[in-house]
């Protein structure tokens, strides 16, 4: 894949050693290299080129710090201007002085605006509200259908109401009825999902600007899709021209784009992205962390994610349960090795696991290594193991020619396979019953971690 | 077989070619206009008017990879001054994208004669797979084919009754399971009901999932499996839609879907917006998939056969 943007500038900066500051002549090389960057990331060209602009007024004149190599100088300068341009404030969402609030949700055709209206329907019970959900999109098939499944899934409520024509008069009628249903039943924040339209669909767009002269909304959020590419600059502004959003919601982030669609959303509609889609389930929507975005945007992993996904997904206490028993020389059992691979692949795959990582540092040729890891080698190991009795899941030692020749017929693999996985778990056991030690404890205590 | 299906319909193809002239006009005017722009810089072509290139490629979403390389051939020609104008390097700008497009992998469907045809979509969340799903048995059907429809969504929301309507539509019977379902488990009646009654085509539509989550995309290897047990050589088609909007990620799409479900082309969907979809020269350059058909709205007659001397031809006029 692409060289990370790190290494790239560290290159670009060789030849600046021993000079005192930063000029436009030694950058020049290094601008370059984040240009492309940021345009490999799917951030907009236009955008790419003013940001490059205020990054270039930055850092010309910059004193060479001997603290930063000039490659992680320029980065710092990067990051810090793309958090900006993202918005530092933490979005929080609007209310109405007089209920009902309305949220309006507005977006091209296949955004995830149901899934995201329902995902809000969940956050905002949480937050102790009572919403009321309502599909005005009487254009696609079974879309109405589709926010009574999710209304169901998310136990909120939804109003219904009579179709009858598929046009704009019913659209109006429909929002009428659900805010009226809301004041009725004690709902204090109405939904209104809508049919995804083109930008440029002037019919389509006529009957959101009078769904916004309607229903006043006190927020209209723009859900797009993270995976976007050039064309985010367009489509927001166009539905940010008519009808002025106050936010974005980027959905499918739990995908491995790159989002620099939200620099450019961003860009061009002054608006703060509220919120990001996280999976489909009701509950992945997060808030917006622009730092977060930012290392990923810039290819430099994100840590922070990565932590958060694997504390999720891993069973704690069954982690700590045999970290005790593996370090206290207690017993590592094949059974044991069985259950953490289990929770590897719980986890995703390793390469997308392993892509949240930058590839800089300790961290370096591990993308590659990626590369290499056979998925599939999971699966097998955790068939032989399937396929032994537990009496030798155990006691591995007893496991003898017979027995492994009975293994590797039931889990379908060779002999050899199953010869490789007792030497490596003998290692394994080996290595943890030392890390027990006192000793080991003391002397990993006196080491530094390299590029930490 | 898809791309032979409107080869013979030649009266329609006028048609078909003006319509899909206009879903990329704004990209054509909006790249020619932006090449000009670029190279009336200055008269000579230098490294600058090059670079601007670059970013102006980048910017109808081809990714700096395939830019870098379309672009490195013209950076040599214009390095020993043997492009001389715009035109001309408009026009050998055109070749090296022909060339990209052309070079995909489109080799004719092998099949069993007297078994059905199984077309399995795929894609991630939101691309349009129901919607084309619809408009592909839309053309079949004019053709004077049987078609059956696969409901193996079952994890979407409504996404059955989407089928439907769009089974109810086109005259085609859909075969389903309840909300949940295995979606193998359907696609093995819909194969079996499709076998004894002699169906042409079957198309299956697959709840769409993001490339990265390894246990959904294995899902996909099962159904494969499935198909081949009963339809030697199914699924026969392997069609990943992907949006037009859709950034550098379509790549990665391309690459993932392709590993784990087979993908054999590629429906570019959503044309009828502004974004250019560009991504499909440089997955084209990768993995030689090629585009089989562009989704223009959502009427059940938009979609129409992708050509790619067509596409680079309206690009670029």
């Amino acid at each position: 894949m692409f060289e990370n943007l790190q290494e790239k500038l560290q290159r670009a900066f060789k030849s600046l050693r021993g000079q005192a500051r930063l000029s436009e002549e030694n950058i020049a090389e290094a601008l370059r290299e984040i240009r492309l960057a940021l345009l490999e990331a799917d951030v907009n060209f236009k955008v790419v080129k003013e940001l490059i602009d205020r990054i270039q007024a930055k850092a010309v004149g910059q004193e060479v710090l001997t603290a930063l190599s000039p490659g992680e100088q320029v980065i710092k300068i990067v990051r810090d201007e793309l958090v900006e341009t993202l918005g530092k404030d933490t979005a929080r969402m609007k209310f109405a002085s007089q209920p009902p609030t309305v949220v309006l949700m507005a977006g091209l055709q296949g955004s995830g605006k149901t899934t995201t209206s329902g995902k809000l329907a969940h956050w905002f019970k949480a937050g102790g509200h009572r919403p009321l959900l309502v599909s005005v999109d009487v254009y696609r098939p079974a879309a109405r259908e589709q926010l009574k499944v999710v209304a169901q899934a998310v136990k909120a409520q939804i109003y219904e109401g009579e179709v009858g024509e598929a046009n704009t008069a019913t659209v109006e009628r429909l929002v009428k009825e659900a805010r009226r249903e809301a004041i009725v039943s004690g709902c204090d924040v109405l939904i209104v999902d809508t049919a995804g339209r083109l930008h440029i669909d002037d019919e389509l767009m006529n009957e959101m600007q009078s769904l916004k002269k309607l229903l006043n909304p006190s927020e209209i959020l723009f859900v797009a899709d993270a995976m976007t590419g050039q064309d985010a600059v367009r489509s927001a502004d166009e539905f940010h021209k008519k009808l002025s959003l106050t936010g974005v919601v980027l959905t499918k982030m739990d995908g491995d784009a790159r989002g620099g669609a939200a620099l450019s959303i961003r860009q061009v509609t002054g608006q703060p992205i509220k919120f990001i889609g996280v999976g489909e389930k009701y509950d992945a929507l997060e808030p917006f962390h622009p730092d977060r975005i930012v290392s990923r945007i810039l290819g430099m992993g994100d840590i922070l994610s990565l932590i958060e996904r694997a504390e999720s997904q891993i069973d704690k206490k069954k982690a700590e349960e045999m970290a005790t028993k593996a370090l206290t020389g207690a017993g590592f059992s094949l059974e044991d090795f069985r259950d953490q691979l289990r929770q590897v692949k719980k986890m995703g795959s390793m390469k997308s696991l392993i892509g949240m990582l930058p590839s800089i540092g300790p961290f370096s040729g591990l993308q590659k290594a990626a590369d290499n890891v056979d998925e599939k080698q999971i699966n097998r190991v955790e068939a032989i193991i399937n396929s032994m009795t537990m009496h030798e899941r155990n006691h591995h030692e007893v496991i003898n020619g017979s027995r492994r020749k009975r293994i590797s017929r039931g889990s379908g693999t060779t002999v050899q396979e199953v010869n490789n996985l007792l030497r490596q778990y003998a290692q394994m056991k080996k290595m943890f019953k030392q890390m027990g030690k006192p000793s080991f404890a003391r002397r990993m205590a006196g080491m530094k971690l390299p590029g930490m | 077989m898809i791309q032979t299906l409107f080869g013979s319909t030649e009266e329609k193809k006028t048609g078909l070619f003006e319509r899909m002239k206009q879903a990329v006009t704004r990209t054509r005017e909006n790249l020619a206009e932006r090449i000009e722009e670029v190279v009336s810089f200055g008269k000579e072509i230098d490294r600058n008017t090059l670079d601007d290139l670059e970013a102006t490629l980048i910017s109808a979403d081809l990714g700096s990879t395939t830019t870098q390389e379309v672009l490195g051939k013209l950076r040599d020609k214009a390095d020993r001054k043997q492009i001389k104008d715009v035109q001309e390097l408009k026009r050998l700008l055109k070749e090296e994208l022909l060339a990209i497009l052309n070079a995909a992998n489109t080799t004719p469907v092998q099949r069993v004669s007297g078994t059905p045809e199984v077309i399995l979509v795929v894609g991630v969340n939101g691309t349009g797979k129901t919607t084309t799903i619809g408009k592909l048995s839309q053309v079949f059907r004019a053709q004077g084919k049987s078609v059956l429809l696969c409901a193996a969504d079952t994890f979407r929301a409504a996404a059955i009754d989407q089928l439907e309507i769009w089974g109810k539509r086109t005259g085609t019977e859909v075969i389903k399971t309840k909300p949940g379902g295995d979606p193998s488990a359907v696609l093995f009646d819909a194969l079996q009901a499709a076998t004894a009654r002699k169906t042409d085509y079957v198309i299956v539509d697959t709840a769409g999932r993001l490339h990265t989550k390894t246990s959904l995309m294995s899902e996909l290897d099962k159904m494969r499996r499935t198909a081949q047990r009963i339809i030697p050589g199914a699924p026969h088609e392997t069609l990943l839609v992907m949006d037009a909007t859709t950034g550098q990620n379509g790549l990665q799409q391309a690459r993932q879907f392709t590993q784990s479900a087979g993908v054999t082309g590629i429906v570019l969907s959503k044309l009828d917006g502004t974004a250019k979809g560009g991504v499909v020269v440089a997955i084209s350059r990768e993995l030689g998939l090629p585009v089989r058909f562009v989704g223009v709205g959502e009427k059940v007659g938009d979609l129409l056969p992708f050509d790619p001397k067509e596409f680079v031809d309206s690009l670029f006029e």
